[in-house]
């Protein structure tokens, strides 16, 4: 009798559907907060949202991140503020996708995005440079460096939207 | 070198013998189990059947060097772990592969101190990094799959 319930069990899950994903054709949705590879972020009018503040490289547990920051100006500008970043480098693979950078900007500028296909087959490949990471400007926006009016953009950090 | 310089340009045969060895190699690769730390969980879930690697005709992690030719390092390697890894590599029979998976295999990641071997390119030629602390089951797939690619474009003449 017990036999019988054993294989009935089996034949069961003969029929179910089998559970692989097939993983390059298909994919499992990442969850909403999952963290992967870093996107620097933009205004809505093509500024960079880092100022160059080194504070994301001091909270990094690995020291993946390197920053050098360089003088802003009206005729050449890149952020808000007086700084922004020339040089942003990640090394992904030293990177431990921890999220402290996040945690730690103060112009929300960094943020951890849904992107896991991180394979390189030299280890120089895996240092992701500023041009590598930062968004597109927005439609509307203005790609940097931008001209702008003295005294506009005095504050590094403006009024955020959500604080939060 | 080897066969191209002894029989001249063969063009189609040699090109459609590297493709079928190459084939061959892609699609019946035997990884070594190397696990060693919390990547070796990601990698037994690769193996499982939600992500299921013998589909990339990895049916088995082979625990002996010797029938194996790819070496997917999960894990931090130590100081002492070093030369038993330079050791399972070197029983390894050619053609063999190194996939460097996970942060610390790859460059010591968190790690930097003098117990972890920072990165295992410094005892054994790394094919392939996979970036990922610990890496999906998917970046995983994602990097035998850009080894497949480097393979592909092996040539007749780098063989000899």
């Amino acid at each position: 009798m017990n036999l019988i319930r054993g294989f009935a069990t089996t034949i069961k899950h003969v029929f179910e559907e089998p559970v692989t994903i097939q993983f390059p054709e298909e994919e499992r949705p990442v969850r909403e907060r999952f963290k992967g590879r870093h996107a620097l972020k933009r205004y809505d009018n093509g500024l960079e949202k880092c100022i160059g503040c080194s504070l994301c490289a001091a909270a990094c547990p690995a020291d993946a991140i390197w920053v050098e920051a360089a003088e802003n100006s009206d005729e050449a500008r890149y952020s808000p503020g007086e700084r922004y970043a020339r040089t942003y480098e990640i090394n992904m693979i030293r990177c431990i996708f921890c999220g402290y950078c996040e945690d730690a900007c103060p112009t929300e500028a960094i943020v951890l995005e849904h992107e896991y296909r991180l394979s390189f087959n030299d280890r120089v490949d895996a240092v992701y440079t500023k041009d590598m990471l930062i968004d597109p400007v927005p439609p509307g926006g203005q790609d940097t460096p931008q001209v702008t009016e003295p005294g506009k953009f005095t504050r590094s950090i403006p009024e955020m939207k959500d604080p939060d | 070198m080897g066969v191209t310089n002894k029989l001249g340009e063969m063009g189609v045969v040699t090109l459609r013998l590297e493709e079928a060895v190459n084939w061959a190699r892609t699609n019946a690769m035997w990884p070594m189990l190397f696990g060693l730390a919390c990547c070796a969980i990601e990698m037994m879930s690769t193996q499982a059947s939600n992500y299921d690697m013998s589909r990339f005709g990895m049916e088995l992690m082979r625990p002996s060097p010797r029938q194996s030719d790819l070496m997917i390092v999960a894990g931090r390697v130590s100081r002492k772990m070093a030369p038993v890894l330079r050791r399972l590599y070197d029983q390894m029979p050619d053609p063999k592969w190194v996939l460097s998976m996970g942060d610390c295999a790859s460059c010591g990641g968190v790690f930097n101190n003098y117990a972890i071997v920072q990165g295992v390119d410094e005892i054994v030629p790394v094919d392939v990094y996979v970036a990922g602390c610990p890496p999906r089951p998917e970046q995983l797939m994602h990097g035998i799959i850009t080894l497949h690619e480097r393979i592909k474009q092996n040539r007749l003449a780098d063989w000899a």
